[in-house]
């Protein structure tokens, strides 16, 4: 039985975005400190660390999750894709992302990586989810600067654009 | 906004579970999928000296259906059951609230019988396991007990769980012919805190109210059959009887005139999925 001693940074190995990550971290490290401080992936935001606000939401193992209510240590050998993984290339956006530009869905863009995490989980697994749940999904959201309806707008016309075009989920 | 420190223990088993609990008693908490206690890490409120993952318990990864109950291991995420295709139909009560756990994001990795351990008062879960006559099975090095789900909350975010008990599993009843099962939920935005939610029961001998949110743990009540003469005046005690307090999201009017307004309403929506 692994006891990782609370004095000592322990070794954590993982996917990010597909490639094998690894780092050192004490056992009361949150996985966003992890990312951005060890990892050195900032894309993740840190609002409100209690859960509330959503800007810190990755994907673990497929399923949209708070970086915040999660410890480092918990991610050993998990599968985690963060707002750095939506790109299909660096000089390219991904559907959703340019949906969000066109649409101006973000202003301080503070909540925008949060959001995109969680559509872009919601869209790949309910390619066809009701516009009541997206906006179930948004709830778990903040965003203080757009009023939530260009996100609306912005995240309709990506589920459109990615159910009909020639884009597959994959590059959601 | 960070945990203080502490040690971090992954339990590969159950009796080495139970044996850190035994061994650190109050000093111990159990890590599930953390989506109520690393909140109250973070916020300092609270400070154990060591933390057993117990999510690669494979013993408490199951969920069992014997016909008469659904049984939940301390491992299931929320998610996990929200996905079974035939919950509405197994226990409609479970599959109408758990939409209402949370967010989407933290159901994806919180679990049922944490936030059953977590206790607030506020919570969907405790309130359907209350609502149903559920049971919490707990577990020690000592021992194995059940507890009737209406004992075992006995505060605000109190229950009767030892120091050295985990919650091995939460056992509910499956829907029963003849019986309709509603639950509303009132809150400022979808997954914020209950302000109230009430979860029906009605069956051939009665209806039964539990009601979250409004006093310290959820309540439950057996009430006069819908559209009896009784019923109104049954609510409105109920009402009263919860002692509910004003605070930043309601008044204790208000709540009381909520009891009275949405404990009617799924109490008449539970009659009508008697079918």
């Amino acid at each position: 039985m692994p006891r990782l001693s609370a004095d000592r940074r322990h070794q954590v190995s993982f996917t990010l975005n597909g490639r094998a990550a690894a780092g050192e971290a004490e056992p009361r490290m949150l996985l966003t400190d992890f990312l951005r401080h060890v990892i050195g992936a900032t894309g993740t935001h840190v609002g409100c660390e209690h859960g509330v606000c959503g800007a810190c939401t990755v994907q673990i193992n497929g399923h949209p999750a708070r970086a915040c209510l999660t410890l480092a240590v918990q991610v050993q050998g998990a599968d985690i894709k963060t707002v750095e993984g939506l790109a299909p290339a660096p000089e390219r956006l991904s559907v959703l992302q340019e949906s969000f530009r066109e649409h101006h869905a973000l202003q301080c863009g503070f909540c925008t990586a949060g959001i995109l995490m969680s559509l872009d989980s919601l869209f790949r697994d309910k390619p066809d989810a009701a516009e009541a749940e997206i906006r179930e999904t948004l709830a778990g959201h903040l965003c203080r600067c757009t009023g939530y309806a260009p996100i609306m707008k912005a995240a309709v016309a990506a589920q459109k654009k990615l159910r009909t075009g020639t884009e597959g989920p994959a590059n959601a | 906004m960070k945990p203080a420190a502490f040690d971090y223990v992954r339990a590969e088993g159950a009796t080495e579970a139970l044996e850190v609990l035994h061994a650190e008693g109050a000093n111990a908490r159990v890590l599930a999928g953390g989506q109520s206690l690393l909140p109250m890490l973070n916020m300092r409120l609270a400070r154990p000296a060591v933390l057993v993952d117990i999510m690669a318990v494979t013993e408490w990864r199951r969920v069992d259906d014997d016909g008469s109950h659904l049984r939940i291991g301390a491992a299931v995420r929320q998610v996990e059951i929200e996905q079974r295709a035939d919950l509405a139909r197994r226990q409609p009560l479970l599959a109408a609230a758990l939409p209402w756990v949370g967010h989407a994001q933290t159901r994806s990795r919180g679990t049922v019988c944490g936030s059953v351990a977590h206790a607030d008062p506020s919570a969907e879960l405790p309130l359907v396991l209350v609502a149903l006559d559920g049971r919490v099975h707990l577990r020690s090095r000592r021992r194995a007990r059940q507890v009737p789900a209406t004992g075992f909350f006995t505060g605000m975010m109190a229950t009767a769980r030892a120091d050295d008990e985990i919650i091995e599993a939460v056992s509910l009843p499956c829907a029963k012919p003849g019986t309709g099962y509603a639950f509303r939920e009132v809150s400022r935005r979808h997954g914020d805190f209950a302000i109230i939610a009430c979860a029906a029961v009605v069956g051939e001998r009665g209806a039964r109210l539990a009601v979250g949110g409004v006093a310290d743990r959820p309540v439950t009540r057996d009430l006069p059959a819908p559209g009896s003469p009784g019923l109104p005046d049954a609510l409105n005690q109920f009402a009263w009887d919860l002692d509910a307090r004003d605070d930043l999201h309601a008044t204790a009017r208000y709540r009381r005139e909520m009891v009275r307004r949405i404990g009617r309403e799924v109490i008449e929506e539970a009659q009508r999925c008697r079918a």
